[in-house]
């Protein structure tokens, strides 16, 4: 039988237990790390998750399917604008229509963007939870005009509702090209100033390099997609795997990394910043023309099951669709990837000291939301 | 052979410093450039609300949009109250006497309830008449909830159709 943590005689073993969260600073969010230490070091980590859970697997039964886009945002509000294209994505694949070229162009533009200003965010903050308070200034400055850009579009800057089933809420404002390309430019100088301040710094190599080792056996039976499952080797690309949106039409590398520790983990998000500059770049001049939303009569599923994934900043997102025929989902399913990546944690960051779990923590980077759902 | 070791090791040991030193100074050089030629990117909020401007897209709160003879759009088809996935519009109507002595269903009252709404947009995205708009007003903070119930149609407005036909 295997030892759960009230089995076990702390008094003898000279190990204690403390809570990390539900607030703390670096969980960025709701998530209590149950620590068992002894002395400095980590015995073992057990996670608890639920702190901020909504239901919304579960109220999506009740809404039809734009209605039910609204609350995806909500799940990793730092790809908002991913997380509704799967839903999209996965009612179109069941519906069996395709959405125009421009449509495809401005929600891959979009992603992109996305995933720039969320691995910028958790630039940030993994600088920031290391100790070093200027990237997260510095991040924050550039993000800014990402949202900008939004917030022009859309309305909103962070949960934007943006892609629904069938195209887009509306088309894009017509600064969007010029200030993308903009944004492009400017990224470009700033992004070698991000590496100057924080990659190359001695103090932040030595506490990334060779911590949180992962095995790529660890992070495919752990199910670890996205930046953190690249960095121990494991393609999981799913804009490489199966190309959705605009992907097809673009040329880009998988990044990944074969040593597995936290900074190889780091190393793959602020490669693949510079690999989304160049997706924007090859797509932002030649957005075709056409209808930003089909003329659909009804937005219903046949009867049946329907699966469809994309890559979030974070890794996998799955949406599974059980359709009855009606308005509503019978049943729909998000295959989250921060739930998957929470849990090899206790694998990974066992055996380190605990400030070494901050970082490990951070290198997952994880958005609760998106784990409790 | 040992003494030959021991310098390799002192030699790597001071190339470490070295190189240590050297990346914190690559950094530090960032940081003073910006010492030296600050680049302002914050701004004063509460001071510059008269400068202050939102994008014309900007989702603050709905409103239905009224002309100058106070008259919206809204012909009671409660298309948005019904698309509203949290229930956040009230659309109450009522009947009158038309000038053709037929009864008629006109708006009565327009709730919007600014405490559920999500932002979604779905509303003004499926209003045929054009009726509905996100304004630029962003400042919801009140200190009493009931204050975040808003009726929208002004008072004394009709709608355009109203209007025309008398």
């Amino acid at each position: 039988m295997e030892e759960t943590l009230l089995d076990i005689d702390l008094k003898d073993r000279e190990e204690y237990i403390i809570n990390m969260g539900p607030q703390h600073p670096s969980t960025h969010g709701v998530l209590r790390f149950e620590t068992c230490l002894q002395g400095e070091m980590v015995k073992y980590i057990i996670p608890h998750c639920g702190y901020i859970h909504r239901g919304i697997e579960k109220m999506s039964e009740s809404l039809s399917y734009p209605q039910l886009v609204h609350l995806t945002d909500r799940m990793d509000y730092l790809s908002a604008h991913m997380n509704n294209e799967a839903v999209a994505l996965c009612v179109e694949k069941a519906m069996e229509v395709e959405v125009t070229d421009r449509v495809k162009y401005i929600r891959t533009i979009l992603a992109e963007l996305s995933r720039i200003a969320s691995h910028q965010l958790w630039w940030s903050a993994f600088g920031m939870d290391l100790g070093a308070l200027t990237t997260f200034f510095y991040g924050l400055r550039d993000r800014e005009r990402i949202l900008d850009i939004f917030e022009e579009t859309t309305g909103t800057r962070l949960i934007q509702t943006f892609i629904t089933p069938g195209g887009l809420m509306n088309d894009v404002h017509p600064n969007f090209q010029k200030r993308v390309r903009e944004f492009v430019t400017y990224f470009r100088k700033k992004l070698p100033e991000y590496n100057q301040l924080l990659t190359g710094n001695v103090i932040f190599q030595e506490r990334t390099k060779g911590i949180g080792y992962m095995s790529k056996e660890v992070a495919i039976s752990y199910g670890v997609t996205g930046p953190s499952g690249r960095g121990s080797g494991f393609h999981c690309d799913i804009r490489k795997l199966a190309p959705y949106s605009a992907y097809p039409f673009v040329k880009f590398n998988e990044i990944t990394a074969t040593e597995g520790d936290t900074f190889a983990r780091y190393w793959v998000r602020m490669q693949e910043m510079s690999e989304s500059l160049d997706i924007i770049d090859q797509l932002v001049d030649n957005i075709p023309q056409g209808d930003y939303m089909l003329a659909l009569k009804a937005i219903k599923a046949p009867k049946g099951e329907f699966y469809h994934s994309v890559e979030t900043a974070r890794g996998e997102l799955g949406v599974f669709i059980v359709s009855d025929g009606g308005p509503n989902p019978a049943r729909i399913k998000y295959r989250t990837p921060n739930f998957s990546n929470l849990f090899v944690i206790n694998k990974i960051a066992a055996g380190h000291k605990i400030a070494d779990l901050v970082a490990i923590s951070g290198s997952l980077d994880l958005v609760i939301p998106d784990i409790d759902r | 052979m040992a003494l030959l070791t021991t310098f390799r090791e002192v030699g790597t040991y001071f190339r470490e410093i070295y190189s240590g030193v050297a990346s914190l100074v690559r950094g530090m050089r960032v940081t003073g450039g910006y010492f030296v030629r600050p680049q302002t990117v914050t701004q004063r909020y509460p001071e510059n609300r008269k400068e202050l401007k939102m994008f014309d897209n900007f989702k603050g709160e709905l409103i239905l949009v009224h002309d100058e003879q106070n008259h919206h759009k809204c012909n009671v088809c409660n298309t948005c109250m019904r698309k509203c996935p949290n229930g956040s519009i009230e659309v109450i109507s009522k009947k009158i006497e038309g000038a053709d002595g037929r009864s008629k269903k006109v708006l009565d009252k327009y709730i919007y309830h600014l405490d559920m709404c999500t932002f979604c947009g779905i509303c003004v995205s499926v209003c045929d008449e054009h009726a509905l708009k996100f304004d630029q007003e962003f400042e919801h903070a009140v200190f009493d909830r009931s204050k975040l119930v808003k009726q929208l149609n002004l008072p004394g407005s009709i709608s355009q159709k109203e209007a025309n036909n008398e």
